[in-house]
């Protein structure tokens, strides 16, 4: 019986070792694939001690774990949905419904315990859930989130979600997933401890042909103990890649600068009217532009209160309002003010910039002194990239904008007749008058039109800019400036000064900073206004000199 | 311009009309009730500051009604006198004088930028006047008329430095600030403290930009390029008011997240975060001593009173209204252990006193004219709020003379006898010696 029982019962216990490392060997993946309910009771304790070092281990383990719960979990920490209790330690899901499950069992709890608490999340839990999430949609079954998965893990590097990937990776189908994991697993491989020379100088190759600052952020993060090979294969990729971000960059601050080009264009085209067709020096300009951006709030306020679905076409329907409005109110201020000051430079300039300080209090007393939340439409939020240049949407909206007002303002110039006889009156007033123009009225249309324009100005600034009393106050100046330097009474003149100004301050902004580059910029202007006392586009005639 | 202070007028006339009112209700009241005590209010309810220092004149006018509600300072009642100086400085200087000369006021509570508070001191020590200032500002100064309720660079800058280093390990900095001396001297203070701690001259990024500064574009684009080192990055943004909206706008748009390179904001706050829409934001950080979201009773109560009296139930606190709110009560309580509102008694009877502040302890007045406060670090909510993520276990004391600047390192303030000086020299032991 002993002789017999010996050998069996130590097959039986070989037998048992045998089965536990190859279960241990194959438990994880097993897991994963047949959706096997793994214990998770130890991170979700983790999750109960109120400290961040515990959450963050339990992320770890929790996406590891190939627990079918835990994607649940993890998206319920992301979105604040999680709850514990620091008496019972029971970790419950609080469902986007409003109902309530126990994290532990799946089953629906009917009550919260008594001083039940959101799990806190700082950036650094905001991070590891990424990288948990990260790991766990890399099995999820829609490509498009696979793809989304696949950058988190390459944004969050942690080693230890390189078998999820090498799993992922082996049966992906879809290319573009599949180029994604694979530069996911190069970034991983650059900043691993003890990969061999080839495989990191392949995951080099790998990232360095993405060519951009992501990859430039993971190249340099080889370990300070690589071989030289190694390192010499990451110096040339960075030195690759930093030549040809160079040659972007100045694309980049080309197209930042039309981006405040257009800015100013927008800012100081309504001035063109004003004080380049009317040579009234309107001080008030700038409050007209406050004045549209706080008719777009208002605008809004109201959409959201009567008819929330309007949103996204708030800004369109804003448009048309400011330019009424303002345009109203230019007109009041020429009929009430500025006609009596014709020809008196001196006191149109104190007149309007009395008016500029009675609107901005007047706003102030009427919506309070603080910033007022002018929100973005969707299709004005986010960028896109075109190369390496990130193409912001809000930006790109309002370059077109600001064409489709200068082009707008132009063909009323050129094509009606409100815009023939503003440019006789302009051109020589008695004349006109004689020729049956009724010169006041036209006067008040000028004013009016320009302060309309201003107007619609603030309806595009309130997106990128504080909608304050102050907001007027910031772009006078510029305004100023742009029309002097393009050119008095000349629109292209305006359009080209604009442009320019914005190009020569985004390309003296990186080598001067911002406060120098001003500097420059005005000394600049001031020193070619001595050269040519009419800008760019002089107007030439008699009219001019009279 | 004349409009402008017609409506100051009329707003300390409404106050004076309201307060007289209570006085006439108030038929019980014994006759010695009929005196009354003035406090000054200098904050500018238009211009560019408005945005700001309107609501700490609504609030010196709140906690003035409170008080009055519980009887007054030493019987009698108090009454505020509101001038505006416009966010004009000279201005402020003539304000201050018109405050102090003209209408005899015992205390002012007033002025936000550092520049404002340098344009009044003269007058305030000419004339023997006591003045609160409640905004987090660069240090390097104590003065014997002035009492500073806001925060030190070590009460707020250093700390949060401190919090990034640690929990977020990180170890390259952009020092972002608009133009002018608080950002500055701060932000000259955080590069020796940075260097200090062993950070290299190369993983560190100073950036200034003018006043109202609305396209952030290549700026943003620099810390995106900075941030892109291998070295977790972070932007510490001493940026003024009104150019945050468009900065932070800006970082948003172009898909800079809070975990990726977070922004430390030391003047953004509740009332700041009301003019955005924060959902780009969530877990960007903001240091001060105090938050709306602090769970305690005592703020409770404030907010609940606050907005009764402010008739507005969404109306947000922040950190430069619980310093008003501090000094307040600190000198409602030197007056009262002085028994006379005379400077010359009031001053020597500050130093000492210690009153709750709103996060559940107690600040104290030291003898450098600086009070001890908590430094809470916060992450923006969704909601506009903050998410107290770090609260320092004690009070930590006001180092008005920075140890990490060359100039003022050996300086140290005690108004008390018999020291008595604001910049006394450890080294050559004199005052008034840099």
């Amino acid at each position: 019986m002993i002789s017999r029982g010996l050998p069996s019962r130590l097959g039986c216990v070989l037998l048992l070792a045998l089965g536990l490392i190859a279960g241990a060997l194959l438990l994880p993946r097993a897991a994963v694939a047949q959706g096997a309910a793994p214990d998770i009771s130890t991170p979700l304790a983790q999750l109960t001690t109120d400290k961040y070092d515990d959450t963050e281990a339990a992320l770890g383990a929790l996406a590891l774990s190939g627990s079918p719960a835990a994607a649940g979990i993890v998206a319920a920490l992301a979105d604040g949905r999680l709850m514990y209790s620091p008496a019972t330690r029971q970790v419950l899901i609080k469902t986007p419904q409003g109902g309530l499950v126990d994290a532990a069992t799946g089953q629906p709890v009917a009550e919260a315990p008594p001083g039940a608490k959101a799990v806190r999340v700082n950036n650094r839990i905001r991070r590891a859930i990424e990288a948990a999430s990260g790991t766990l949609a890399l099995v999820n079954p829609d490509p498009a989130k696979r793809l989304e998965a696949a950058s988190a893990v390459m944004r969050a590097r942690d080693e230890a979600a390189l078998p999820a990937l090498d799993a992922a990776l082996a049966k992906e189908a879809d290319a573009k997933v599949k180029s994604a994991l694979t530069l996911a697993r190069a970034s991983i491989l650059i900043g691993k401890a003890g990969v061999p020379d080839a495989d990191r100088i392949a995951a080099i190759a790998t990232v360095g042909e993405q060519g951009n600052q992501d990859a430039l952020a993971v190249l340099r993060s080889v370990p300070a103990d690589a071989s030289p090979a190694v390192k010499a294969a990451a110096q040339d990729a960075i030195a690759g890649i930093e030549r040809s971000l160079a040659i972007w960059s100045v694309g980049q601050n080309i197209w930042y600068g039309v981006s405040l080009g257009s800015v100013l264009l927008l800012a100081a085209i309504g001035l063109a009217i004003t004080f380049g067709v009317m040579g009234v020096i309107n001080m008030a300009h700038g409050e007209m532009v406050m004045l549209g951006a706080y008719v777009t709030f208002v605008v809004q306020e109201l959409i959201r209160t009567y008819n929330p679905a309007l949103f996204d076409l708030s800004l369109l329907i804003a448009i048309p309002v400011a330019f009424l409005f303002t345009g109203l109110i230019g007109v009041l201020i020429e009929r009430t003010v500025i006609r009596f000051l014709y020809g008196r430079a001196l006191e149109t300039l104190l007149a309007t910039w009395g008016i500029s300080l009675i609107l901005q209090q007047a706003i102030r007393t009427a919506f309070g002194p603080t910033n007022r939340e002018v929100g973005a439409p969707g299709w004005m939020s986010g960028a896109f990239e075109l190369g390496q240049l990130s193409i912001t949407y809000g930006r790109l909206w309002i370059i077109v904008f600001a064409m489709f007002v200068f082009v707008a303002l132009l063909a009323t110039l050129r094509l009606t007749r409100i815009g023939l006889e503003m440019r006789a009156v302009t051109q020589n007033r008695r004349m006109a008058a004689s020729m049956g123009i009724r010169t006041n009225w036209v006067d008040a249309m000028t004013f009016g039109l320009g302060s309309g324009i201003a107007g619609i100005a603030g309806v595009a600034l309130s997106q990128i800019d504080n909608v304050s009393p102050n907001l007027g106050q910031s772009y006078i100046i510029d305004s100023f400036l742009v029309v002097v330097f393009g050119g008095v009474g000349n629109l292209w003149g305006t359009l080209v000064g604009a442009m320019s100004l914005g190009i020569a301050n985004k390309m003296l902004e990186p080598y001067a900073g911002a406060v120098l580059g001003k500097i420059a910029l005005l000394v600049i202007v001031i020193l070619f206004i001595q050269k040519r006392p009419r800008g760019l586009f002089a107007l030439k005639g008699r009219a001019i000199e009279s | 311009m004349s409009n402008l202070f017609s409506h100051a007028r009329r707003v300390a006339g409404r106050a004076m009309a309201g307060a007289a009112a209570l006085a006439i209700a108030g038929v019980a009241v014994p006759a010695a009730a009929q005196e009354t005590i003035k406090v000054g209010v200098l904050h500018s309810l238009s211009g560019t500051m408005a945005i700001s220092e309107t609501t700490l004149k609504d609030t010196v006018l709140f906690m003035v009604d409170q008080q009055n509600a519980a009887g007054g300072v030493l019987g009698k009642k108090l009454v505020p006198v509101v001038v505006d100086p416009a966010s004009n400085w000279p201005l402020f200087a003539e304000k201050a004088r018109e405050l102090l000369a003209k209408e005899k006021v015992a205390v002012v509570f007033g002025c936000w930028t550092s520049v404002s508070r340098k344009s009044v001191l003269p007058v305030f020590k000419e004339l023997n006047g006591i003045l609160f200032y409640p905004v987090q500002y660069e240090g390097e100064e104590s003065e014997r008329n002035v009492f500073y309720t806001g925060a030190a660079p070590n009460q707020q800058a250093i700390p949060a430095v401190d919090y990034l280093m640690e929990n977020e390990g990180v170890k390259r900095w952009v020092l972002a600030g608009t133009d002018y001396v608080y950002p500055r001297t701060t932000n000259k203070i955080l590069e020796a403290y940075l260097k200090s701690k062993g950070v290299a001259a190369e993983d560190i990024m100073i950036n200034y930009t003018p006043f109202g500064h609305s396209d952030w574009q290549t700026i943003v684009a620099d810390i995106k390029k900075f941030g892109s080192a291998g070295k977790k990055t972070a932007v510490v943004s001493t940026i003024n008011g009104d150019a945050n909206v468009p900065f932070y706008k800006e970082l948003g748009n172009q898909g800079i997240k809070a975990t990726d390179i977070p922004v430390v904001a030391f003047s953004v706050g509740e009332e700041e975060l009301a003019g955005i829409d924060t959902k780009p934001l969530v877990g960007h950080l903001a240091a001060w001593n105090y938050f709306q979201s602090v769970d305690v009773p005592e703020n409770a109560d404030f907010i609940k009173k606050w907005r009764g009296y402010i008739k507005n139930d969404k109306r947000v606190t922040n950190d430069p209204m619980e310093a008003t709110v501090i000094g307040f009560n600190m000198w409602v309580k030197a007056v009262e252990k002085a028994g006379t509102t005379d400077p010359d008694k009031v001053i020597p009877a500050l130093i000492g006193v210690s009153v709750p502040n709103l996060t559940g302890g107690f600040s104290t007045m030291m003898p450098n004219h600086h009070i001890t406060k908590p430094v809470l670090i916060g992450e923006i909510k969704d909601d506009g709020q903050f998410d107290v993520v770090e609260k320092t276990p004690g009070l930590i004391v006001a180092e008005e003379w920075s140890p990490y600047l060359e100039g003022s390192k050996d300086l140290i303030a005690d108004w008390r006898s018999p020291m008595n000086c604001g910049n006394f020299n450890v080294k050559t032991g004199k005052c008034g010696a840099q």
